[in-house]
């Protein structure tokens, strides 16, 4: 038996599919993930997502600590809510994770981490802020659920008093506010508006239900895998790990060098690698029919290597199989795949493949419809 | 899964695919309802070339949900005939109606070939539940 969110008994009792993901025993889906998927999309979907580990930071130097240990720059946030994607980096450049850090106020941000990560980051972090007399405090009594899809900010403010439904709507994105007991962030790992919610685990149940009233449908891990890879978000794990650093993985945009005086961990080694260059991650587009899977080899059109897939699927909005690869900085606009010894070709895109319900890669005569 | 439908009409393999007897030496072949269920949304069907020679027990088919890949056994001898072209565009018909529209292949049996080890449905439902699933 793994760990088990406060809404185990609920996810069992909606009779759904449960996997352990990082030690945990999460709901993979309710009954047809593709649904799950087109839910979130077309109005609004509910994820338990409170195996994700929330921890505080407080004291009078939480800013400059989070300035050394993460890659991007606190700086950034100006406004109390704000919040920032950010990797943490060990002194070689591999990512130790990826998070969420939100301001809350100048003595107090909130770091939202991955699960299966949890003991190392924990760890890691706490290390870091014995310099700086930080306090480390993982909160691991709230739960986190995500509503996310364009009906999603609506329905969940319907819930609420009207003086908070107010405040809940003008959350700008990327940002949080706290009403009462909830933290309420606009963010989310889906490509779609929506909420993520820390709230006591005590409450989860009633709110689950309540957002279930307004029509919001729940959704598994495997919906969130196919939604998160449409957005173009990496998975940590997947993407990267410690072996592979930020500029590799597709999150040069997530690394602050600017300005030169701020000395975050990692630094150093980004500077080389970023003279050097080196592999990159990229889209790709399966052009004819099949499923793009993690580790299947890219080529060129002459056989040569030219690295991997890190994370691949097939795309429910595209109807088509799509993926992260991670490859060698001279590919083409056009690749080989290999899925069960035949090659099958596939084009070369930016990510993201689909944002806010759009698709964003434009179908060429070649793609098979 | 003890809720998979079971037709009494079928015969069945352990890897989960059934087989229906057809007139003139041929059977039908798909998967199973618990099979379907197990796999999750079925988004590409791979089914075996018209004329292919199959032994039983020989992967022929690959059927793949959002989540994995897996590969189909013929459970006969024999020979494809007919390969169920609507699953190239549909293959959710598998999730919805395995038994039916969402047939794979027609094999014409090798007549040298004996008769494999197939399950009755009654075997097969035992099979599931002493396996777990």
């Amino acid at each position: 038996m793994g760990l088990r969110t406060p809404l185990y008994q609920v996810h069992v009792a909606s009779h759904a599919k449960i996997i352990d993901f990082g030690g945990w025993d999460m709901p993979l889906s309710y009954g047809s993930q593709l649904e799950e998927h087109h839910a979130v999309r077309r109005d609004a979907g509910l994820f338990d997502v409170s195996h994700m580990c929330v921890i505080d930071l407080g004291g009078p130097r939480v800013r400059e600590m989070l300035r050394r240990l993460l890659a991007n720059d606190v700086g950034r946030l100006t406004v109390p809510g704000g919040a920032l994607y950010s990797c943490m980096l060990l002194p070689t450049g591999g990512v130790i994770d990826d998070l969420i850090a939100y301001f809350v106020s100048e003595s107090w941000f909130r770091l939202v981490v991955n699960a299966g990560t949890r003991h190392k980051d924990l760890a890691w972090i706490s290390e870091q802020a014995r310099a700086f007399g930080v306090a480390v405090r993982e909160r691991p009594e709230l739960a986190m659920l995500a509503v996310q899809g364009p009906a999603a900010r609506a329905k969940t403010a319907s819930l609420l008093p009207a003086a908070q439904r107010a405040a809940a709507l003008e959350i700008a994105r990327f940002s949080a506010a706290t009403l009462d007991s909830w933290f309420l962030a606009r963010t989310g790992y889906t490509g779609e508006d929506g909420f993520e919610i820390m709230l006591p685990g005590e409450q989860a149940q009633a709110l689950w239900r309540a957002l279930l009233a307004q029509g919001i449908k729940p959704a598994g891990l495997g919906a969130r895998d196919t939604l998160r890879l449409e957005a173009g978000m990496n998975l940590y794990g997947n993407d990267m790990d410690e072996s592979r650093h930020p500029l590799e993985s597709g999150l040069a945009w997530t690394v602050a060098f600017e300005p030169m005086e701020r000395d975050f961990i990692g630094r150093d080694a980004l500077l080389r690698a970023r003279a050097q260059g080196g592999d990159r991650l990229v889209g790709l587009l399966l052009e004819g029919r099949g499923v793009l899977r993690n580790h299947q080899t890219v080529s060129a059109a002459d056989g040569a290597r030219l690295g991997e897939i890190t994370s691949g699927t097939f795309s429910p909005t595209l109807n088509r199989a799509i993926a992260l690869a991670r490859i060698a900085p001279h590919a083409g606009a056009r690749v080989m795949v290999d899925i069960r010894g035949q090659p099958h070709a596939a084009r070369v895109v930016r990510p993201p493949f689909v944002r806010n319900g759009q698709v964003l890669i434009k179908s060429e005569p070649g793609d098979v419809q | 899964m003890s809720d998979a439908k079971i037709p009494g009409d079928l015969k069945y393999s352990k890897s989960h695919e059934w087989i229906r007897s057809l007139p003139n030496g041929r059977v039908e072949v798909g998967i199973t309802d618990h099979a379907q269920a197990a796999l999750g949304d079925l988004v590409f069907v791979e089914v075996p070339q018209l004329d292919r020679k199959l032994a039983a027990g020989e992967a022929c088919a690959v059927v793949e949900s959002v989540k994995a890949a897996s590969d189909v056994y013929s459970p006969v001898s024999g020979r494809v005939v007919a390969r169920n072209e609507d699953l190239a565009q549909k293959p959710e018909l598998l999730n919805s109606d395995p038994y039916g529209a969402g047939w794979m292949m027609r094999i014409e049996l090798d007549p040298k070939a004996g008769a494999g080890a197939l399950l009755e449905p009654a075997e097969y439902a035992q099979f599931l539940q002493e396996s777990g699933e």
